[in-house]
C-alpha cells in the first residue's frame, strides 16, 4: 500500500477546470517529484492533499485512510507537512516563534526544545537570527524558516511546493541539498518543481503534468532522458 | 481644573470605545468580515444587566451574567449565521451582520418592549482632590479597560492560542497547515469579542443608566470608526483609536458652541485619515516576497 495514493482528482475553480482526473501514488521513503510548466495544477495538486481545496470527484489516501474530505488541521495531525508556495512564513512573527507555530501539533516540551536545536543545527543560520521579525529575512532565508518550520511537525510525507522559486543558482543547490539530506532522515517528499531538472535528479519517480492531466510518468533517469521531456522542461 | 476632569473623562470613554473597537477588529483581522452586529452585544450585556440587578440586586453577579450571556450569544450568532458563509462573498457576510443586527435589536424590542428602561448597576460617585471632583466611574472604567487590554495583550503575545490567533489573521492557509484549527480560533475570537462588549455595557450603564433596544447602535458605530482610523486589523491600532475618538469626543462636548458638531468632528478625523493613511493609523500594507 503506497503512504500516498491519489486517484483520479478532479478540481474546479467556477467553470475553470483546474484538474482533469489525475492519479499518482507516494511509495514510503520515496522522493516523488510533480514537474510542469505555470498553470499545470501543481500548486493546485498540492492544496487538494493538504486538504485546504476539496477535490469535486476522485478519492485521495493517505496510510490507507481517506482524506479528502477532511479539515486540513487533522491532515496534520496524521503527519503530513507541507512548505507552501511562496514560503508563507509568518511574516508578523520572530524566527524563533515561527518554529513554534510549526510545532503547534506537538505537545511534548522538551522535544520541542531538542527540535529547535536541531534546526539550528542544520540552519546556523537562522539561530543568527532568531529574534528577527521573519518579513525581515531574505527570500533564501525565509525559504530555509519555510522547511524548517514544516520539519518541527515530524511529518511523514512532506510536500514542498516550488522550493527553488526566486532562489540564486547558489541557494537553489543548497535547497536541494537539505531536501536530500530530508529524505536521508527518513522522511518520504513529494516536491513540485519548475525547476525540471533539479527536481528530475533527486526524484525516485516522476509525474509530468500539463493543464489539468499527468501526461509522463517514469522514473527520474527514465524522464531525463526522455525527448519530450527534454524539449519541454530541460532547454532541449 | 475643568481641563484635567474632561481629559480624564475622555480617557474613560476612549478606554470603553477601544475595547469595543477591539471586538470589531480581531474579528475583522481573524474571520475578516465586519460583524455590524457587535455593537448589539453591547445592548444585549445592557439588558442582562437590567434584568438580573433588578432581580438580585447583586452588581457583581449580574456583571458575570452579563458577560457569560454575551459570550453565549456571540458564538451563537457566529455558528449559526456566520459559520454557513465562510467562503462566500464578503457583501452576503455583511449583509448578513446587518441583518443579524437588526434581529437581536428586534428581538429586544419584543421582550422588553421600545421605551428605555433605568438601571442601575451601583451609584459609585465622586471623590474630592483639592479643588478637583472626580467622578469615580471614569477611574473605575479607566483602570479596568487598561487592565483588561494589557490582559488581552499578554493572552496573545505569550499564549498557544494567542499566537495562533496571530498566525490566522496573517495567513489563514498557512495556519491551517501548522495544525490550527481555523473556526476554533473564530469561535475564540469571537468569545473574546463578546466578553469586551459586555464589559463595555456596564461602563456605558455607570455613566448613564438607560437602556434601550438601540442602545448599542452609537457605540459601535464610534467604536468602529475608532478600529478603522487605528487601522482595522491592528490591536494596537483599535486602542489608539479608541482612545483618540474618545478624547476628541468629550473635549467637543464641553465646548457649548461645538457640542453639537462632536459626530461630524469625529467623522471628519476619520475622512481625513483614511485620506491621508487609507489603512488606518497603525494598519499596515501587506507585501509580498516572492
Amino acid at each position: 500500500m503506497a503512504l500516498l495514493e491519489v486517484k483520479d482528482i478532479s478540481v474546479y475553480y467556477g467553470v475553470i477546470q483546474a484538474l482533469k482526473g489525475i492519479s499518482f501514488e507516494v511509495e514510503e521513503g520515496e522522493i516523488v517529484a510533480l514537474i510542469g510548466a505555470n498553470g499545470a495544477g501543481k500548486t493546485t495538486t498540492m492544496q487538494a492533499i493538504m486538504g485546504l481545496i476539496h477535490p469535486k470527484t476522485g478519492s485521495i489516501y493517505y496510510n490507507g485512510e481517506r482524506i479528502d474530505n477532511i479539515p486540513t488541521h487533522k491532515i496534520v495531525k496524521m503527519g503530513m507537512s507541507e512548505v507552501p508556495e511562496g514560503r508563507h512564513v509568518f511574516q508578523e512573527l520572530t524566527v524563533y516563534e515561527n518554529l513554534m507555530m510549526g510545532a503547534y501539533t506537538v505537545k511534548n516540551k522538551e522535544k520541542i526544545k531538542e527540535d529547535v536545536q536541531e534546526i539550528f543545527k542544520l540552519f546556523p543560520r537562522l539561530e543568527e537570527r532568531r529574534n528577527q521579525i521573519a518579513g525581515t529575512l531574505s527570500g533564501g532565508e525565509q525559504q530555509m524558516l519555510a522547511i524548517s518550520r514544516a520539519l518541527m511537525s515530524h511529518p511523514k510525507l512532506l510536500l514542498l511546493d516550488e522550493p527553488s522559486m526566486g532562489l540564486s543558482p547558489l541557494l537553489v543547490n543548497e535547497v536541494f541539498d537539505i531536501v536530500k539530506h530530508i529524505h536521508q532522515e527518513g522522511t518520504t517528499i513529494l516536491i513540485v518543481e519548475q525547476n525540471a531538472e533539479k527536481a528530475l535528479q533527486i526524484a525516485d519517480k516522476a509525474y509530468v503534468l500539463e493543464t489539468g492531466n499527468i501526461i509522463l510518468k517514469g522514473t527520474g533517469k527514465e524522464l531525463r532522458d526522455n525527448d519530450d521531456v527534454k524539449k519541454a522542461y530541460l532547454g532541449g | 481644573m475643568d481641563f484635567i476632569i474632561t481629559f480624564l473623562n475622555g480617557l474613560s470613554l476612549g478606554g470603553v470605545y477601544a475595547l469595543i473597537a477591539l471586538g470589531y477588529t480581531m474579528v475583522y483581522g481573524i474571520a475578516k468580515m465586519l460583524n455590524f452586529a457587535h455593537g448589539d452585544i453591547i445592548m444585549v450585556g445592557g439588558y442582562v444587566l437590567f434584568v438580573f440587578v433588578g432581580l438580585t440586586g447583586e452588581p457583581i453577579l449580574a456583571i458575570i451574567l452579563a458577560a457569560f450571556l454575551c459570550m453565549l450569544i456571540g458564538i451563537s450568532m457566529e455558528k449559526a449565521a456566520y459559520k454557513p458563509l465562510r467562503g462566500a462573498s464578503p457583501l452576503a457576510v455583511l449583509i448578513t451582520a446587518i441583518g443579524v443586527s437588526y434581529f437581536l435589536q428586534s428581538l429586544a424590542q419584543i421582550i422588553f418592549g421600545a421605551a428605555p428602561k433605568f438601571v442601575v448597576i451601583a451609584d459609585l460617585g465622586t471623590i474630592t482632590l483639592g479643588s478637583l471632583v472626580i467622578p469615580v466611574y471614569s477611574i473605575v472604567t479607566l483602570v479596568v479597560s487598561i487592565l483588561i487590554m494589557i490582559g488581552l495583550s499578554l493572552f496573545i503575545k505569550f499564549t498557544k492560542t494567542g499566537r495562533a490567533m496571530i498566525a490566522v489573521s496573517e495567513d489563514k492557509a498557512a495556519a491551517q497547515i501548522m495544525g490550527i484549527n481555523v473556526n476554533n480560533i473564530i469561535t475564540v475570537t469571537f468569545l473574546i469579542g463578546s466578553f469586551l462588549a459586555a464589559i463595555a455595557s456596564v461602563f456605558y450603564l455607570l455613566k448613564a443608566p438607560n437602556i434601550s433596544p438601540t442602545f448599542g447602535s452609537k457605540p459601535g458605530i464610534k467604536a468602529f470608526t475608532a478600529a478603522v482610523i487605528g487601522g482595522i486589523g491592528s490591536i494596537p491600532g483599535a486602542m489608539l483609536g479608541g482612545f483618540l475618538l474618545g478624547i476628541v469626543e468629550v473635549f467637543s462636548n464641553s465646548v457649548p458652541q461645538i457640542a453639537p458638531y462632536t459626530d461630524a468632528i469625529e467623522f471628519l478625523i476619520l475622512i481625513i485619515i483614511l485620506l491621508v493613511r487609507p489603512t488606518g493609523i497603525l494598519g499596515k500594507k501587506r507585501r509580498e516576497k516572492v
